[in-house]
């Protein structure tokens, strides 16, 4: 049961606190939301604004490109391939920008980095983890 | 649809040549019923913890499981249905599946990884880990188990009617039969095989799927010479009618209808990664970076199939035409076996029935698994004994779960073999994304989320949907309700999702602003860090 994702014993005096405000932490959240939000509103809008069209403007998505092909049907796998294409993007940008930082940080911590300073903080959180702790092991 | 009368230019199907085909069909099940065994008893032999009961010792690759998820997530429904809505109804059928794939977009940017990096076996860990343990598990527990049981009770009852259509078995005792023995099947695949045999059968049936519909594309599009608009061309003139190709056919009746479609649309896109059993894949790979690929693989795939469902569905609506699909057992869910008989007669169709029967079974095991890991886990393990069952109670009680969920879901899908229960996967999508999306992202992205909030949306997401469905017209008051002969349908909706989504969220947000106490903010630190750094998850697996 080594790869749990809950508190192992490397991490019960980790000082999350401290490493959630680190200069390298913040810098990882920053890259991530700046990414994924801006990108899942992008596509909510895309593919809402495609249901629109074709609830409610069936005369444009009905007009004929080529042979039989119409613009819904081009639109329809428009939506397939930013969909592919939008996955295949934050593939490279998970692997450019985020996994290198995030490795480094779990480095960190899993080399004893981050180890709590306070008594009391740290007796807080040996109850919490601990709780928690009792979960990873069934 | 009146105006798609049947042209009568396109060559028929003799549907009784069906019947013929039974024994083949068995047949080829049986085999895939003796492999998947086999296989599931082979992959079971080293389960022993709870990790390899609930989650296969996390030990799949991200291609493996993205596969299995692409299994789990490609149903019945998906294959059978809306092929059939393709050929039927045309353009709006191609539109339902596109939902379906970028869906997976939700998953894959905010939900997945951080998912993996902060729970263990079920969503109620993610959703408790920084709020108090005991109501946050219960309600997730809940709304978990209510997602489950509609979803199942969706697929046994399909079961019912695609037996009348595969194996010409017409009477009510015999579709019983069958369903008892899907039942029991699955029954034995995940007590046995527990997340590991699962995952096995879903890998296989995956890919004999995805295999089985591109053999279909091809020999769909070979017959138009590769050309979509002859295939397109030549189904317009089949249905008799050019807006086949044109959306509005099925959604575009009236302003209600519109409005429909668009709750609909909003319930797949955020439903899709909130559902438990989707949810627990991702706990069966070793690292986050794993589970970004096997969300990856299951887009790949995903989309590729839903491309080929298009092909299909006009390919049946030209070469079988609407009216013979309509007019055979099983109605709109035939057009994709009749479609494979009209191409590679009994052998192709044994081949195409057997695929549908094994999807049933790995849907079905993917759903008991999740359920009864959710109560065993979360209701019993975490609440019940308060955190003090051993693993081994905890795995033992599970398995009892699965018997007990699995006789449910025999006696649910025998009483609702017949009736109209189309809509439950609607809901049980709708309820996914009202109850669970709304308190997923606000756990992981917002700092001061705290329990009421989660609490409240849960709970009134979970209400909310349910009781919009009940007075929707799916329920009473129109030709097609399941219960006729009475009206108290208030909501003008089937689809929930519109009014319930939003007001999850708003619950979220209310319950989280009026709650006095506050949550611990060392817990919120560490939810954060785990989730982005994939701390304390991503050893390499030491057993």
């Amino acid at each position: 049961m080594g790869n749990e994702a809950q508190p192992a014993d490397a991490t019960q005096s980790v000082d999350f606190q401290q490493v959630q405000q680190s200069e390298q932490f913040r810098e990882l959240r920053r890259r991530h939301r700046s990414f994924v939000f801006p990108m899942a509103v992008a596509f909510l809008l895309w593919y809402f604004g495609y249901v629109l069209l074709a609830d409610y403007a069936v005369g444009f998505m009905s007009i004929k490109l080529w042979g039989n092909i119409n613009v819904g049907l081009v639109l329809g796998l428009l939506q397939f391939a930013t969909t592919f294409g939008i996955t295949a993007w934050y593939v490279s940008y998970s692997n450019r920008k985020l996994d290198p930082i995030a490795a480094d940080i779990r480095g960190e911590i899993e080399g004893h980095g981050f180890e709590s300073r306070g008594q009391a903080a740290g007796a807080v959180r040996a109850a919490s983890a601990g709780e928690a702790a009792k979960g990873a092991q069934r | 649809m009146s105006g798609m009368a049947f042209s009568g230019a396109v060559p028929m199907v003799n549907v009784g040549a069906l019947k013929d085909t039974t024994l083949l069909n068995m047949g080829i099940f049986a085999l895939f019923v003796l492999v998947t065994m086999v296989i599931v008893f082979r992959a079971s032999r080293n389960n022993k913890t709870a990790a390899d009961y609930y989650a296969a010792g996390r030990s799949f690759t991200g291609s493996q499981n993205g596969t299995a998820i692409a299994g789990d997530y490609l149903s019945a429904a998906s294959f059978l249905g809306i092929t059939g809505a393709i050929a039927i109804n045309g353009y709006d059928g191609f539109l339902y599946s596109i939902g379906f794939l970028v869906a997976w977009l939700v998953a894959l940017l905010l939900v997945a990884e951080l998912l993996r990096n902060t729970g263990k076996f079920t969503m109620a860990d993610v959703l408790s880990f920084r709020l108090r343990q005991r109501p946050v598990r219960i309600a997730a527990a809940l709304s978990t188990l209510a997602v489950c049981f509609f979803y199942l009770l969706a697929q046994m009852a399909g079961a019912g009617s695609l037996i009348s259509l595969l194996l010409g078995i017409s009477d009510w005792g015999g579709q019983a039969l069958v369903i008892v023995v899907v039942g029991a099947l699955m029954i034995m695949y995940v007590l046995i095989g527990g997340m590991k045999g699962t995952t096995w059968v879903q890998i296989i049936k995956a890919v004999l799927l995805i295999c089985g519909a591109a053999v279909m594309t091809l020999w769909v599009l070979s017959i138009y010479g590769f050309n979509l608009s002859n295939l397109l061309g030549s189904a317009a003139e089949a249905a008799n009618n050019p807006n086949v190709l044109n959306p509005g056919l099925q959604y575009g009746k009236s302003e209600t209808s519109k409005l429909d479609f668009m709750s609909l649309g909003l319930a797949l896109v955020l439903g899709t990664a909130a559902l438990p059993h989707v949810l627990m894949r991702f706990y069966t790979v070793p690292t986050a970076k794993e589970a970004r690929k096997s969300v990856v693989w299951s887009i790949w795939l995903i989309g590729l199939f839903y491309l080929f469902t298009l092909v299909l569905g006009y390919g049946a609506a030209a070469l079988v035409g609407a009216d013979t699909i309509k007019a055979a057992p099983g109605g709109v869910n035939s057009a994709a076996p009749l479609l494979a008989f009209h191409l590679g007669g009994p052998l192709l169709l044994g081949f195409i029935s057997a695929v549908a029967f094994a999807t049933i079974l790995a849907v079905v095991a993917g759903l008991t698994i999740t359920a009864a890991a959710s109560f065993a886990h979360d209701i019993y393990a975490n609440v019940i004994a308060k955190g003090k069952a051993d693993a081994g109670t905890e795995v033992k009680v599970a398995r009892r779960t699965v018997v007990v969920i699995g006789i449910l879901a025999i006696l649910g899908g025998i009483f609702a073999n017949g009736q109209n229960v189309a809509f439950l996967v609607a809901l049980a999508f709708a309820v996914a994304a009202s109850a669970n999306l709304p308190t997923i992202v606000y756990s992981l992205f917002w700092r001061k989320f705290t329990t009421q909030g989660a609490v409240w949306s849960m709970y009134g997401g979970l209400a909310s949907a349910i009781v919009l469905i009940a007075l929707s017209p799916v329920v009473s008051g129109a030709k097609t309700s399941m219960i006729q002969g009475a009206n108290f349908a208030v909501f003008p909706l089937s689809n929930p999702g519109i009014v319930s989504i939003p007001l999850a969220f708003f619950l979220g947000w209310l319950g989280t602003v009026l709650d006095k106490r506050g949550e611990d903010p060392a817990k919120q630190a560490e939810m954060e860090v785990r989730s982005l750094t994939g701390v304390g998850a991503e050893k390499a697996v030491e057993h």
